[in-house]
């Protein structure tokens, strides 16, 4: 039986936008869920830009993206929001109960009367090469992510990518994989001269085979299973390596995905919400933040907190339906956290 | 104001007008087009979504380390491979550059 949570709003995505309406959500004693396919919260900050300054917003001259992330984290800590991180909401149903399920490519199961969209440009995924068959090898000896380390143990590994995360899971999976090959485009890496080196001193040692100026340009294999590469090298021409797994670590790029699938308004890849509380038309799901679209938008982390204000104010009336909301301010009120949920 | 060609995906030439005094690049010219680059960085260098390639053999400034980095983990890289936002509109020496977009990578 795969997990079910239940909770007051779901929101899909743990963006800057996400996490700022937990904190809206809270002040009313609403509580909140995020769903995100990426493995920790902060959406483009932390998978984009966490170290570059913001400069736009309110109180802050300038904030480093990460650090305003991990401040959003701090001020939604009383609310106790609770994650489902590195899994994709993938189906959005209505139930014969009113509420809405949200259900993740993982099978894990959110029910709340509310839902939030607040998927950003949508969820990020690993950018794929542009190889012909590498869909039939996808989970066949192909992987886009390292899940469990203990799966490369003993076997052939190839790795491909210059950024950190290449140079990093060679380092870690030197000492796992029987044998493993590092491939990359050019001669110099990009990512920390620290792991630069390292790799380096693997390869020199032969505890790696170091491939450079050359590419992936075809898999072969079984139905079950990848068994080699064809690599085609600058100078050198083409050749083939055989292996048992290819990971290919290019970074991610996102993408709108399934959201564009739940009936929702759609207008350019954004959904279309109504300003007076950015509601969508469907009714208890609102969309705040990037993914959505009105006229005059804005993409803006400022514009997203506004809207999630708004929206929260709207989504009492289907968590608490007949009960009156009056508006206070925290000066007057102070933070009053809510308890552990309990967990189902 | 500088003219320049722009032959998107479908092989379609496009003719562009740009100002050259208004700081833009390459990548927020062809999204004042609507043509189809994304520009999902903002032009950071950070997302290579306005992957194009040079056809003319006009003078463009040096790659930085950032687009260089960028371009790596970028597909269908060629010699002529350039980030669009990297390339300032800021010069009437750009009259009659020509650029393609490069293929979306999935
Ligand atoms: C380089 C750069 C610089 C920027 N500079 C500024 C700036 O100076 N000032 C400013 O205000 N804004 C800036 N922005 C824009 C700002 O980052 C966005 O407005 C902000 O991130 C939007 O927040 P969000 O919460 O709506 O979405 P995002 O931050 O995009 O987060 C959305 C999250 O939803 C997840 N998601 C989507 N679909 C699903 C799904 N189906 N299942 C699970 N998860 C899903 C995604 O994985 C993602 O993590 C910048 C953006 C970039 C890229
Ligand atoms: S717009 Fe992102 S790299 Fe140019």
């Amino acid at each position: 039986m795969s997990k079910i949570v239940e909770t007051d709003i779901i929101i899909i995505g743990a963006g800057p936008v996400a996490l700022f309406a937990v904190f809206e959500a809270g002040l009313l004693k609403m509580r909140c869920h995020l769903i995100d396919s990426l493995p920790q919260p902060g959406g483009q900050l932390t998978e984009i830009y966490p170290k570059k300054p913001i400069y736009d917003i309110p109180g802050y001259p300038s904030v480093l993206a990460g650090d305003l992330v991990q401040n959003l984290l701090k001020q939604i800590e009383p609310f106790q929001p609770g994650f489902t991180l590195g899994e994709r909401a993938e189906v959005l149903e209505k139930q014969d109960d009113g509420r809405y399920s949200v259900v993740t490519d993982h099978g894990t199961v959110h029910l709340a009367p509310v839902v939030f969209v607040a998927g950003g440009l949508g969820s990020f995924e690993p950018r794929k090469p542009p190889i012909e068959n590498i869909g039939n090898f996808e989970y066949r000896g192909v992987d886009y992510f390292v899940r469990n380390p203990e799966d490369y143990r003993n076997k052939k590994v190839v790795i491909a990518g210059g950024g950190d995360s290449a140079l990093d899971w060679t380092i870690f999976l030197a000492d796992v994989a029987s044998e493993l090959t590092l491939i990359h485009r050019r001669t110099e890496f990009r990512g920390a001269l620290d792991s630069v080196e390292k790799v380096m001193d693997l390869a020199e040692r032969g505890k790696i085979k170091l491939i450079t100026n050359a590419q992936v340009t075809g898999l072969f294999g079984t139905e079950e299973h990848l068994k080699g590469l064809n690599i085609a090298h600058d100078t050198a021409g083409e050749f083939n390596c055989d292996t048992d797994f290819f990971i290919p670590l290019f970074g991610l790029t996102p993408k709108l995905g399934p959201i564009g699938e739940w009936g929702l308004e759609i207008d350019k890849g954004a959904v279309v919400v109504n300003t007076e509380d950015y509601r969508t038309n469907l009714p208890g799901i609102f969309a705040v933040g990037d993914i959505n679209t009105y006229p005059g938008k804005l993409k803006l982390i400022l514009c997203g907190f506004h809207e999630a204000t708004l929206a929260c104010q709207s989504a009492f009336k289907f968590v608490s339906p007949g009960k009156k909301l009056s508006f206070k301010y925290t000066t007057v009120t102070g933070i009053e956290g809510l308890p552990q949920p309990e967990t189902a | 104001m500088i003219h320049i060609t722009l032959i998107d995906r479908e092989n379609q030439e496009h003719i562009l007008e740009a100002p050259t005094d208004m700081g833009l690049n390459l990548m927020e010219l062809c999204k004042a087009y609507e043509l189809p680059v994304k520009g999902t960085c903002g032009g950071m260098a950070l997302c290579a979504s306005c992957h194009m390639y040079v056809l003319s053999d006009h003078a463009l400034p040096e790659q930085s380390d950032d687009e260089m980095a960028m371009l790596d983990s970028a597909f269908f890289v060629e010699p002529n491979s350039r980030l669009g936002c990297q390339i300032k509109l800021n010069n009437d020496h750009l009259d009659g550059l020509k650029v393609q977009l490069a293929p979306e990578s999935e």
